[in-house]
Formats: structure tokens, C-alpha cells, sequence
């Protein structure tokens, strides 16, 4: 506690009545001391020239309650303070975007009356400090953001990045993370259907954990966070609040040190049970009129809720933190105003409309309470105890908040790669290719996964390039998936940037639905660094031009800057989130491979080693350029494809990704069993090149003819190439006849992840 | 077949169960809130779906067996009504007493997310009459306390009765004693088992394993 005399100024809010401290007789402010608070919002993360427009917007010292607030809406984590002059150049319309960024989530028209709502969000800095609950609550995050906004979730995906696998540390973190992730999702009854994982030394320090949650909602439903109606009631509901998370947004806003241990308590504990019980309260509410408008509390709780609906609103708020559901005894205005408890909301309610909302919320066996209103102040004034915390002009927090225009410099370019040889011939290095860590079978995982609860799950983990999850009542189904390639964005933050969104899009293409938009969860190092901030503005460039190319608008996301222990940066990793829609869910394509068929490679392969996971774990370098990104070829490849999918003419799909050409055969006879023997290369170019090269646009297609498909690709200037033949045996054949038992091929890439787990 | 399924608060698995029931019947069930303390007029199947009843609090099933709406439940099943409890809902059985033993944590103490494959041990009941005995099929799993357990001589009674209604037959990953996934009451009228035939019942889902559990249920309990 401070001990000084402190300053104490009149409230101005005096002339509004109702307010709590008026009955009390007490409405003084009370000022941290400048000295104090000086040294506080150094603490807090606030930049001495941050603080200096804290003083100016207030025009005095600020209350322990308001530096709390400044310092949260300011840090990196809310305020996108350093990503914000980058992000606005991506590309975010198109005629079926409902909403682009700036709200909870994106919202894209998918026809039939409905929409879907979707966003992917990092919950990085937790899942390393304490990886279940970290995992866990990024989950339940990212769920509130979609159901918010009146869309019951139907898919969870994730895109996950670790340590190298034979770091000391990364077991431990694996387990608490897909531990957490599975908790979550599995209780609160939303399928997993998808996702990625990397393994990389970059991450040892520092792990990525995105969650994407996508819902579905009418189209004339969609519930927005802009507050309206002076005295309308604020209400709040969940669970209680706690003292956990305190700080957690400003945690996440700053690099790490090896001793992180004492940043414990800024990481949050989730209960999916609640969460389950308020997607439940919050739907049965939704299908009545009584909500004006409904936030979450996520990051910076109670804080960025009432700042944002008021701010979008224009309009001020008052809150009476006496009337907050409290799970401690004790708990002061600043604790209860940045607490990160989770399962919590905040609605303003028609008038009159309290007793409707609050019988469902006791139905659910959850908290309700009103507490506060809104005011024509445009100020949050914030009681407690019968005394004024925190009064601060709600549209200069907003518009005077800190944007920077870092410096960047530009990554150089790779030298070209040379001629590598071939240390091992083809059937060899697919057998350790396929066991690698980054293309093992990622089944350990997505066994602790429930991919199906919901009914509507058409394609699980593992049967497809993207899930394929139905749309209840409709013929439709969406294709989600989850995509980026960090060695080629640390090589060419643009190229990589291209690349994530064009694979996503790609992704989405081999099942045959229409992608139609991402979101994009941008996780990189300290932007006051200049390479990283180059890094940065870069993948955007690549992305906004792939989004063009590709009709592939960005419409919600998420940025996650500081992912540095001791000074290392992670691998800039630019995550994908992508969402298509298939009109009939029975057309949409597997990857499996039939038991008789021609095998068709479709799109240019010039053998591109660069960057290639044949070049870093056969080869041991990471080097060259990552492969180029035609934009033109990967949407006339694209289309192709889609169009011959949707006619019937295709048996089976998957694209050229990571290991190239055979690694994608062999994933395709894995996921079957069946086999298949593949013709010589083409001249003019080197086994190991062709097989494990990994040039993009390119899908393999199993077909019953392959002569009407490659007259209709040479129709449509799609390049397209015979690859072999699916034949049924149980034997993959390489291009130098070398063959491989597939069951021998399925125990390798099976083996790896249980025996890393098992450690 | 007039289906009444229970909703206990963080029940999740009463949508792919209305979705399987709705499309054998072509009725949708009722859906029964837990604070009720009758059920409709006219059920002729109860189903406690899965889920995490009251968040796995306590031990799986154990406060959705003292909810109100279970004594309605229990006195349904004493008075000969069929009921069929999955996953939770076979929990939920367990701990209310309505089907003896009690279903632990996972032997390996992970949650299991995976197809597994049954074998029929009963057939010609409400809920297995389209199975041949000895019939396998395939069955989505996902549970974390799904490890069945009960003595010495409960197990024998269960086996000598014929209570034993499916049993794993391609492996045991939970543990489960005698590799037991479901069972059924003394008077064949209650089932109860851990693994999930509503998530198999459509080829968009991957397959139509899990059809005869509904199609016996409808066969059965058609204007009772």
C-alpha cells in the first residue's frame, strides 16, 4: 500500500446521478504520487513517451485503477500498436465478407441464410509458462470471440509449433499442450477437426499455440460489440473473477528472460464446463431480442470489454465494480479491472429486458449481474466501495493510443542453391522423410483430439487436405484448414507469406470446396527490432498479394509480437486459417489412395531444393531460396482442379507440400494402404529433384483415366504430367523402381511422435 | 419410437444423438432438461447421451445421477422403459445404480479419440436385434474415463447372465475389464456403453457402422 498523503481531485462525474459514490458521500479520485506512478507505468510496460500521453490525456496523475487500464489497452497485445500500419494494407472485401477485422471475429456469407464467424488467435506466451492452461484457455478464448457474435462453434483447429524434438524441454510442453487443447475442446463438446505442427530449435524458448474456433449463425444474426442506448444496463456473465491472469495481456507483450517462473500468476485457469454452460446461456439469450450488444473478456478482462463496447459505441459507461460476481475476498478495483478470468462476457440489454436474461443464466447455473450502465459521459468512470477509481475520457484512450512506424530492414536474399547430390537415392530418404518430426504421423495428437462430437464432422484429421465439416440443415459443408511454412518465411518473409496463404488456399481446393477467406494469427519476434519489423512487413506484402490473387480475403486475425527467450526469435510464422465452402458435402475429396488408378501430377515442377525438408534432413543444410509463388499458375492450377473435382472425374487428391512430389504419394497410399508404382522422371531433371522438390500450385490426383484429364488440363494450359499408377499392392514404387512395403513405410511414420512422447 | 433424450448441464453429445435418432425415426426426441422431474408422456426410449455432466466434477456421472429429472429416469427403466446411456450417459447408469460397476480413468490416463472395433455378445435385444451375435463392427470412442470396472462377481454374473452387450475386439486401450464396452440390465432394457454408434450412422460420416443400434430400437420400441 502507499503510505504518502495523496493528492485527491473532485469527481466529475458528480453531476450524474446515480452513482454510487454520490449516496456515499465519497467521490474522490485517489492519485498515485507522479514518482510512483512514474515508476508503476515503467513496471506496467508503458513507454516513457506512452506515459507522457497518459499525463496529457488526464491532465493529472493517474489512479492505480487507470494506469492498470492505460497500460493494458496500450500494451502490444491490445493495441497492435506496432503491426497496425501493416495490417491495414491487407486486403479484407469482398462480396461475401459480412465483417473484416475489428470485431470479435470475421464473418463470411456461405449461402443458404447462414454465415460463418471464425478466427485464429495465439495464446503463445502462456502455453510456455504453464502449457495446459495456457493451451486450454487460448481454446476457451478464441470460442468466446465466435459464439460472442451468435455463432455456435462448430470446429476447433489449431497450428502449433514446438521446440526440436530432441530438445529437453519440448516433451513436457507437447504433452501440456495437445493435454490442453484436447481438455478444452473435448468438454466443451466443439470437434477438433484440424491442424498443424512444426518442429524447430527457433521455438525451444518460445512455442506457438493458435487456436481457430469456426462457428456458424444466421446471416441476419450476427451480434456486434458496439454499445448503444444511454442507461441501458451493462451486464455481466460466467464465472466469477479471480486474481488470475492479472497482467496477462502486458505479459504477453514483452520478451522473455530464462526466469519466467514468477510470471505464473499472469496465466489464466480455464474451465471448460462454464464455457460450455455460456455458449449454451448466451445462444438460448441470442434467440430472444434482448441483446444490444455482447463482448467477451479476453485479454485485459473487464478492462478491454467495457473500453471497446464503449468506444464502438460512442458512448460513455459506468461500472460498479461492488456488483462484480467474486471469487476472492478482497480483491481491488485494479485487480477486479485487469483479472483474466476466464468464461466471462459482458452484454448491454435492451431495457427492461434483465429478468428474461438473468433466468437463463441461472438456468445454467451461471453468475448475472448488472453492473453498471451507459452514460452520455463518454467517459469510464469505474466504483468501488463507494469510491471513484478510475474516470478517464473513453475516445482519447482510443485515438491517442501509441502507433508506431518501426524500422525495418529487409531480409536479404538467399544466394541461389547450388547442385546438391543425392547421398541416399529416392526409397531411402522417403523413409526418413516420412519420419522426420515435421511429416511423422501427427496421429498421437489428434488420438486425444474428439474430432466427431457434433455429429457433422465429414472428413476427420488425417482422410483430407482440409476438414470437411457439414452445415446442420443444409447440403453444405465448410473446409477448414490451417497453414504456414516457417523455414520459407524466415528465408523470404514475402515468398513465405505468399506461400501460407496460397497453400491454405490450396488446401482447401484438393477437397474441392471454394476457399472463400482467412484469418491470419501473425506470431513473430520483438518489432523493435528492425530485421524482425522487416520480417513482418514483408510476409504482409506476400499475403495481401496472395489474398488478391486468390480472391482470399484476410477478415479477422490476431498478432503475437516478443515471441523471443534470451534475444532468440522464433521463425516469423505468418499462420493461416482458411475457410471454403462445398455446396454437397458428398463431393468433398480425400487424399486416400483407391486401389486402381492413374496417378496425375498437376502443375510445373522444376525440382526446387530450396529451403525443402528433403534439403535440411537428408541433405543437413537450410539453405537457398524457399520455392517461388506463381500466384497466376496457383489459380489457374487451382480452379483446374476444383472444376474436375466437382465434375466427378476425381478419385482421390492431395496437394505437393512439404517433401515434395513423393512424399505426397506416399501420404496418399499410407492413408489407404494401397499401393502404387510411379514412372521414371522426366529427363532433364534429377530423381531426388523431381521427387523431393517442392516447387508450389501442384496437386496429385488419382483418376480412372488419365488421358480426358490431361487433355483437359492441356485444354486449360494447366501443365499435368502421368505419375503412375495406384495398383492395389501394398508395395510404392519410386521412379528408380527402388520399392518399399508400405506397412514398413506406415511403421516409420507412425513411430515417431509416440516414441519422442514416451522419451 | 418416441425419444426423450437428457440434457444435463454439459451434456454435448444430445445433437449427434438427435441427429442418429431423427433420421432412423424420422421424429425428433424430446430434449429434457435435467431440472425436470417428469418426462414426456409417451416416451419409449430414454437416452443419456454423452458429454461431461456437471464439467467430470466429483467422478464422471456421479451428480447427474442425484439430478431431479433421474428419478423420473429410474422409475421409467424399474417400470420396464428402455434407456440407453453412451459414454456419459453409461456413467451416468453406473453411478445412479441403474446398471452395475463403475467406469474409471483411462488405464493410460489419456483421453482416447479413435475408432474402435466392437463385437455383439447379445444379440436379439431392443438394442441389437439387426446384429448378428459375434458380429463386429466399427464404433468412434472418445472418453477419458471409459475403463470399466466391477468385481470378481459381477463380472461373472454379468458374463453368465448374458449381460455383456459389446465387448472391444481389436484392442483394449482402456483398460476395461474383460474388455467390456457395454452392458445391459437383468431385463434387457437398459444399455449402457462407452464408445459412440450415433457419430457412424451416415456415409458422410464416414460410414454406417453404428445404423443397427437405431434401427433395433425402432424396430423395437415402434408403437409401445
Amino acid at each position: 500500500m502507499l503510505h504518502a498523503p495523496l493528492p485527491t481531485m473532485t469527481n466529475p462525474a458528480l453531476d450524474n446521478p446515480g452513482n454510487p459514490a454520490d449516496k456515499a458521500g465519497m467521490s474522490t479520485l485517489t492519485l498515485l504520487p507522479p514518482d510512483r506512478a512514474l515508476q508503476l507505468a515503467a513496471q506496467f510496460g508503458l513507454k516513457p513517451d506512452e506515459y507522457d500521453r497518459v499525463l496529457g490525456i488526464l491532465g493529472r496523475s493517474p489512479s492505480m485503477t487507470e494506469l492498470g487500464i492505460f497500460s493494458v489497452m496500450w500494451s502490444e497485445h491490445c493495441s497492435y500498436k506496432s503491426s497496425r500500419i501493416w495490417l491495414k494494407t491487407l486486403p479484407t472485401s469482398a462480396p461475401w465478407v459480412i465483417q473484416g477485422p475489428g470485431e470479435n471475429a470475421g464473418v463470411i456469407d456461405i449461402g443458404d441464410g447462414l454465415a460463418a464467424v471464425f478466427k485464429m488467435e495465439s495464446h503463445n506466451h502462456p502455453s510456455f509458462i504453464e502449457p495446459y492452461q495456457g493451451a486450454a484457455t487460448g481454446v476457451g478464448g478464441i470460442l468466446r470471440d465466435v459464439f460472442t457474435m451468435g455463432a455456435r462453434p462448430i470446429a476447433n483447429l489449431n497450428a502449433l509449433r514446438f521446440g526440436a524434438a530432441d530438445h529437453p524441454g519440448t516433451r513436457r510442453i507437447v504433452d501440456g499442450v495437445v493435454r490442453g487443447i484436447g481438455g478444452y475442446g473435448n468438454c466443451v463438446g466443439v470437434p477438433t477437426v484440424g491442424g498443424e505442427v512444426n518442429f524447430h530449435p527457433a521455438y525451444n524458448g518460445n512455442p506457438l499455440v493458435n487456436a481457430m474456433t469456426v462457428g456458424i449463425a444466421r446471416a441476419d444474426r450476427i451480434f456486434y460489440a458496439a454499445a448503444a442506448g444511454v442507461g441501458n444496463s451493462v451486464v455481466y456473465v460466467g464465472s466469477k473473477t479471480g486474481r488470475d491472469g492479472i497482467h496477462g495481456a502486458t505479459m504477453a507483450s514483452a520478451e522473455f528472460s530464462a526466469e519466467n517462473e514468477d510470471k505464473r500468476p499472469t496465466v489464466q485457469i480455464g474451465d471448460p464446463y462454464a464455457e460450455k454452460l455460456l455458449i449454451e446461456a448466451c445462444m438460448e439469450l441470442m434467440a430472444t431480442e434482448a441483446i444490444v450488444a455482447i463482448q467477451d473478456m479476453g485479454a485485459a478482462g473487464l478492462t478491454s470489454s467495457s473500453v471497446e463496447m464503449a468506444g464502438k459505441g460512442g458512448v460513455g459507461i459506468s461500472l460498479n465494480l461492488d456488483a462484480v460476481p467474486q471469487r476472492e475476498t478482497g480483491m481491488s478495483a485494479y485487480e477486479m479491472m485487469l483479472s483474466e478470468s476466464q468464461e466471462r462476457m459482458l452484454m448491454v440489454l435492451q431495457p427492461g429486458q434483465e429478468g428474461v436474461a438473468e433466468a437463463i443464466f441461472h438456468k445454467w447455473d451461471l453468475d448475472f449481474a448488472v453492473i453498471g450502465h451507459l452514460t452520455n459521459t463518454g467517459r469510464i468512470e469505474i466504483f468501488h466501495n463507494g469510491a471513484l477509481e478510475a474516470d478517464i475520457p473513453l475516445a482519447p484512450l482510443e485515438s491517442e493510443a501509441p502507433l508506431y512506424r518501426r524500422p525495418t530492414t529487409e531480409t536479404p536474399k538467399l544466394p541461389p542453391l547450388g547442385e546438391v547430390p543425392d547421398p541416399m537415392g529416392l526409397a531411402p530418404a522417403l523413409q526418413k522423410l516420412v519420419a522426420c518430426p515435421d511429416l511423422c504421423s501427427r496421429r498421437w495428437i489428434w488420438d486425444q483430439y474428439d474430432a466427431l462430437v457434433g455429429g457433422l464432422t465429414s472428413k476427420r484429421p488425417g482422410q483430407a487436405d482440409a476438414a470437411i465439416v457439414g452445415i446442420e440443415g443444409t447440403a453444405r459443408a465448410l473446409a477448414l484448414t490451417t497453414d504456414c511454412t516457417p523455414r520459407y518465411c524466415l528465408a523470404d518473409p514475402e515468398a513465405g507469406g505468399a506461400q501460407a496463404v496460397a497453400e491454405a488456399w490450396r488446401n482447401i481446393t484438393a477437397t474441392g470446396a471454394t476457399p472463400l477467406a482467412i484469418t491470419d494469427n501473425m506470431n513473430f519476434g520483438n518489432p523493435e527490432k528492425p530485421e524482425i519489423m522487416g520480417q513482418f512487413a514483408a510476409a504482409v506484402r506476400g499475403m495481401a498479394a496472395a489474398c488478391i490473387a486468390l480472391d482470399f480475403p484476410v477478415v479477422s486475425g490476431n498478432v503475437s509480437l516478443y515471441n523471443e527467450t534470451d534475444g532468440q526469435a522464433i521463425l516469423p510464422t505468418p499462420a493461416i486459417g482458411g475457410v471454403g465452402v462445398i455446396a454437397d458435402a458428398h463431393l468433398a475429396m480425400g487424399l486416400a489412395m483407391p486401389a486402381a488408378a492413374d496417378l496425375v501430377l498437376i502443375g510445373a515442377t522444376r525440382g526446387w531444393l530450396g529451403q525443402s525438408l528433403w534439403l535440411r534432413e537428408i541433405a543437413g543444410q537450410e539453405a537457398g531460396p524457399p520455392p517461388p509463388v506463381d500466384l497466376a499458375a496457383e489459380r489457374a492450377n487451382g480452379d483446374f482442379i476444383r472444376a474436375r473435382i466437382l465434375a466427378g472425374e476425381v478419385l482421390a487428391c492431395h496437394d505437393c507440400a512439404d517433401g515434395g512430389v513423393l512424399v505426397a504419394v506416399a501420404e496418399m497410399a499410407m492413408a489407404s494402404g494401397q499401393g502404387a508404382a510411379l514412372l521414371p522422371v522426366p529427363a532433364g531433371i534429377a530423381p531426388h529433384a523431381f521427387c523431393f522438390g517442392e516447387d508450389q500450385a501442384r496437386y496429385v490426383v488419382a483418376v480412372r483415366d488419365a488421358v480426358a484429364i490431361l487433355a483437359a488440363a492441356a485444354a486449360a494450359g494447366v501443365p499435368a504430367a502421368r505419375l503412375g499408377v495406384a495398383n492395389g499392392q501394398g508395395v510404392l514404387v519410386c521412379p528408380d523402381g527402388a520399392a518399399i512395403s508400405l506397412a514398413e513405410l506406415t511403421a516409420a511414420h507412425e513411430a515417431t511422435l509416440p516414441a519422442l512422447m514416451a522419451g | 419410437m418416441n425419444a426423450a433424450i437428457i440434457v444435463f448441464p454439459g451434456t454435448n453429445r444430445e445433437r449427434d444423438m438427435a441427429l442418429a435418432l431423427t433420421r432412423v425415426t424420422g421424429r425428433k426426441p424430446a430434449m429434457v432438461f435435467h431440472r425436470e422431474t417428469a418426462l414426456p408422456a409417451g416416451t419409449d426410449l430414454v437416452v443419456l447421451p454423452g458429454g461431461f455432466s456437471h464439467g467430470d466434477y466429483l467422478r464422471c456421472g456421479a451428480m447427474a445421477a442425484l439430478s431431479p429429472i433421474m428419478a423420473a429416469v429410474r422409475e421409467f427403466a424399474m417400470g420396464g422403459g428402455h434407456v440407453l446411456g453412451v459414454c456419459n450417459g453409461f456413467q451416468i447408469l453406473c453411478e445412479a445404480g441403474l446398471l452395475p460397476g463403475v467406469l474409471l480413468r483411462n488405464a493410460g490416463l489419456r483421453f482416447l479419440s479413435m475408432d474402435c472395433v466392437l463385437r455383439v455378445e447379445r444379440a436379439g435385444t431392443a438394442f441389437t436385434s439387426h446384429w448378428q451375435k459375434g458380429a463386429t463392427f466399427r464404433a468412434p470412442m472418445a472418453h477419458g474415463d471409459g475403463n470399466y470396472f466391477a468385481d470378481e462377481a459381477t463380472l461373472d454374473r454379468l458374463e453368465g447372465e448374458g449381460l455383456v452387450a459389446f465387448r472391444y475386439a481389436d484392442a483394449n486401450r482402456n483398460g476395461a475389464a474383460r474388455d467390456i464396452a457395454g452392458i445391459l440390465s437383468p431385463n434387457l432394457r437398459v444399455l449402457g456403453l462407452m464408445p459412440h454408434p450415433e457419430d457412424l450412422v451416415d456415409p458422410l460420416m464416414g460410414g454406417v457402422d453404428g445404423l443397427p443400434l437405431f434401427t433395433s430400437m425402432a424396430e423395437a420400441l415402434v408403437g409401445v
